[in-house]
């Protein structure tokens, strides 16, 4: 059902403009006299100032490391999967690849590429993953001078990323493991 | 599952047993066929799947003889009650009274059964949703996932595992369990081709079954005791025989895993087309996993005429070809690159005028039978001697056969080859050295080592060659065509036995490689001035209404798993 709202007839005086006017200019030299005078600007001198990004801002995806300084990531390749606008590209390392750096995990991924330009920082793949390994950081002001500069490989990811400390659940499971008597495995 | 041709024979009766699935009335047959084929007691699991239900289960599977050690396939049941006088007793409406089984020490507990190894029997009511069932499962479950790592970011199981989908459908969503758990040892190199995780496994021994009974190769056992039992070959390393990766299909979790495709790719990105191996002349039906225009890998697909649910390992890791970096990507004419249009004109106007009985066909037994059709078509038009080549191999008591081509029998039913592969190229080879064969086409195979020399080719005032890998011949050839493997177009093999399968087409070829079926089609019709069916759905059809082999068939009949023919 179409609502019909009906306009008020503007008056001899409105249709004139000039009590809008005057209003819209006394906003202006309110901020004029705050900006000029009083020295409080209302907007910021970006990019010398920055604003302090709140808690929880969902800036850009990083892949982070663990207090040991080790890839948190597994190639799980959940977040690819998972991710809306496919700005994920996972390289799985398959048989004959490098070996996970982070104790007791067997699997790293080989190569880890997000491009800048497609993500959409919905937070999607920190959300899925099960390592807590990718991490929506603070960087809202991503800049480069071509497409391929934007697409983060894994080295520049981990770099930005930093680190995240948290359970070392691989590790805890060898930790785990040792504490209990050795396997005995029989030897034919 | 059955699509077993129909035996002439009328089927004798079916005896059937009336039983309750849930409350509905179901009747089943009293015997159904075993692992083996035997006509054994209906299980209820096999009752319950015909009700149209599912019991999960991790230790049963049909082809494999019955264990019965997982204990997930756990239902509650009830049996009619029969009074002292070994007469049922009735309710006071009339209807049986069922006395559901309990333990006998405490008779408000429900007492399940495994419907995997318990036959059922007349007026017998199964409960598989029952609360009492669904507890079963938890608790089954549960103890199941004691002393499982939980490691699924880097299984290779991980979304086709039944651990994983059992959990979601039946489990508990927390663990109760705060003990540590027991460890295993990890990434076990069992064979050249499998790696085991003792960690994942739940010791359902269907891998041992499996080498045990189907490949018959006694490889596979558990060792030790209680918590530390683990599946061991009796040396390391030493399960190896041509269909260890079967066991990685049939493990129900991640325990067993393939090292060629470790941690390649995770199984939810892939594409699964429908296809055939084309390894040898068995032609078991596969599934091509392939991402991005990238085979990842080969899998079984059932069917009961071929492979049932089971292939080699040779056949399922003879895909990496496909992706070779030195394909032929181009079409080359006398050895410049060039176009299709260029190569394909200078063709017709070269067998639109070659006199009759100046070419010859060589066709290899790899190409489809669309494309063999056509060549013969063309062949018939240009008075052409055609061969193919025998392609032989040392077979095996299960799936391997002799005949490594796909499709032998393809060839042999167009008309291409004689029952004998290879008894004309030496007429072809005397053709040539006399100067009457002037032209020679060859598809799919290297001449040069079936007795057509280099020396030979070289006489040749034409030699026109499609091919997927580089070799003798098509350095020789004067129209090299890049020609494409068999998942990256349709068609059908014919495979030893006679049946007609078709496969799908799963990644794109590289480069400039066409269907070869596409271009025949067009030379086909530039070179005879017929014009046939630019689809392979009625290009087949078309065949099968001229090859009086194939009468009857049409390629929408032939279904996921083919039709059986007289060869």
């Amino acid at each position: 059902m179409t609502k019909v709202v009906e306009r008020k007839p503007l008056s001899a005086l409105e249709r004139t403009y000039l009590p809008t006017l005057a209003s819209g200019l006394k906003v202006t030299w309110k901020h004029f006299k705050k900006t000029v005078f009083e020295g409080k600007p209302a907007t910021m001198e970006y990019p010398e100032e920055r604003w302090v990004v709140p808690e929880g801002y969902r800036g850009a995806p990083y892949l982070v490391k663990d207090q040991e300084g080790h890839t948190k990531c597994v190639s799980c390749q959940l977040c690819e999967f998972v991710c809306p606008p496919k700005a994920i590209k996972i390289t799985p390392p398959g048989p004959e690849g490098q070996v996970a750096d982070r104790t007791n995990a067997e699997k790293m991924p080989q190569e880890f590429e997000i491009n800048m330009l497609r993500c959409i920082f919905c937070g999607f793949c920190q959300e899925v993953c099960p390592e807590e390994a990718i991490f929506l950081q603070r960087d809202y002001s991503l800049t480069g001078e071509s497409r391929e500069e934007m697409i983060y490989n894994k080295e520049k990811l981990l770099k930005l990323g930093g680190v995240h400390g948290g359970i070392q659940k691989w590790k805890h499971k060898l930790e785990e493991a040792k504490e209990q008597e050795e396997f005995p495995v029989a030897k034919i | 599952m059955s699509n077993a041709p129909a035996t002439t024979a009328a089927p004798p009766p079916v005896e059937k047993i009336r039983i309750k699935v849930d409350g509905r009335d179901v009747e089943v047959p009293k015997l159904l066929p075993n692992w083996q084929g035997k006509l054994e007691p209906t299980t209820m699991l096999q009752a319950v799947q015909i009700a149209g239900g599912e019991v999960p289960h991790y230790c049963y599977h049909p082809k494999l003889p019955v264990a019965g050690n997982c204990r997930m396939c756990l239902i509650e049941f009830g049996t009619p009650m029969m009074g002292p006088d070994r007469k049922p007793v009735l309710n006071p409406d009339g209807t049986p009274k069922i006395a559901r089984s309990v333990l006998p020490y405490e008779p408000q507990t429900p007492r399940g059964a495994i419907a995997c190894a318990t036959p059922i029997s007349p007026g017998m009511e199964l409960y598989p949703s029952s609360p009492a069932t669904k507890q079963m499962r938890e608790a089954v479950l549960e103890s199941l996932l004691i002393n499982h790592p939980l490691d699924c970011p880097i299984c290779d199981q991980a979304g086709e595992c039944k651990l994983q989908e059992y959990s979601v459908e039946h489990g508990q969503a927390n663990s109760r369990f705060v003990e540590p758990k027991v460890h295993k040892p990890k990434a076990v190199d069992l064979g050249p081709r499998i790696v085991l995780d003792d960690e994942r496994c739940i010791l359902c021994t269907r891998c041992i079954r499996f080498t045990r009974d189907i490949a018959g190769d006694d490889a596979l056992g558990i060792v030790n005791r209680g918590s530390y039992n683990t599946i061991a070959a009796w040396k390391d390393g030493a399960f190896d025989n041509n269909y260890t990766l079967n066991t990685v299909d049939i493990c129900p979790v991640g325990a067993l895993t393939s090292k060629d495709f470790r941690f390649k790719m995770r199984v939810w990105f892939l594409k699964e087309t429908k296809s055939v191996c084309s390894s040898c002349a068995t032609g078991c039906n596969i599934t091509i996993g392939s991402r991005e225009g990238t085979i990842y890998r080969y899998e079984p697909r059932d069917n009961e005429a071929v492979n049932g649910p089971w292939m080699c390992d040779a056949g399922r890791l003879n895909y990496r070809w496909v992706a070779r970096a030195d394909r032929i990507h181009d079409v080359y004419v006398r050895g410049v690159k060039s176009t299709w249009e260029t190569a394909n004109r200078e063709i017709h106007a070269l067998l639109g005028r070659a006199p009759e009985g100046s070419v010859a066909i060589v066709a290899g037994a790899r190409q489809t039978t669309e494309e063999l059709y056509l060549l013969k078509k063309l062949a018939t038009r240009l008075g052409a001697l055609t061969d193919s080549i025998a392609r032989e191999g040392e077979p095996d008591r299960l799936l391997v056969s002799a005949d490594r081509n796909p499709n032998s029998n393809g060839a042999r039913l167009t008309g291409i080859a004689f029952t004998e592969m290879g008894i004309q190229l030496p007429k072809i080879a005397e053709g040539i050295a006399a100067g009457t064969i002037k032209t020679l086409i060859v598809f799919g195979e290297d001449v040069t080592k079936h007795g057509l020399g280099a020396d030979l080719l070289a006489r040749l005032e034409t030699l026109i060659v499609s091919d997927i890998l580089p070799n003798a011949t098509t350095a020789a050839a004067h129209f090299l065509l890049p020609g494409c493997a068999h998942a990256e177009k349709r068609g059908t093999f014919v495979n030893t036995k006679g049946r007609v399968q078709k496969f799908m087409k799963a990644v794109e070829p590289p480069g400039d490689a066409r269907a070869e079926w596409e271009v025949l089609h067009e030379w086909v019709h530039q070179v005879t001035g017929q014009n046939g069916f630019s689809t392979i759905e009625g290009l087949f059809n078309q065949m099968a209404r001229e090859v009086p082999a194939f009468a009857g068939l049409e390629w929408s009949k032939l279904g996921d798993t083919g039709v059986t023919i007289t060869i």
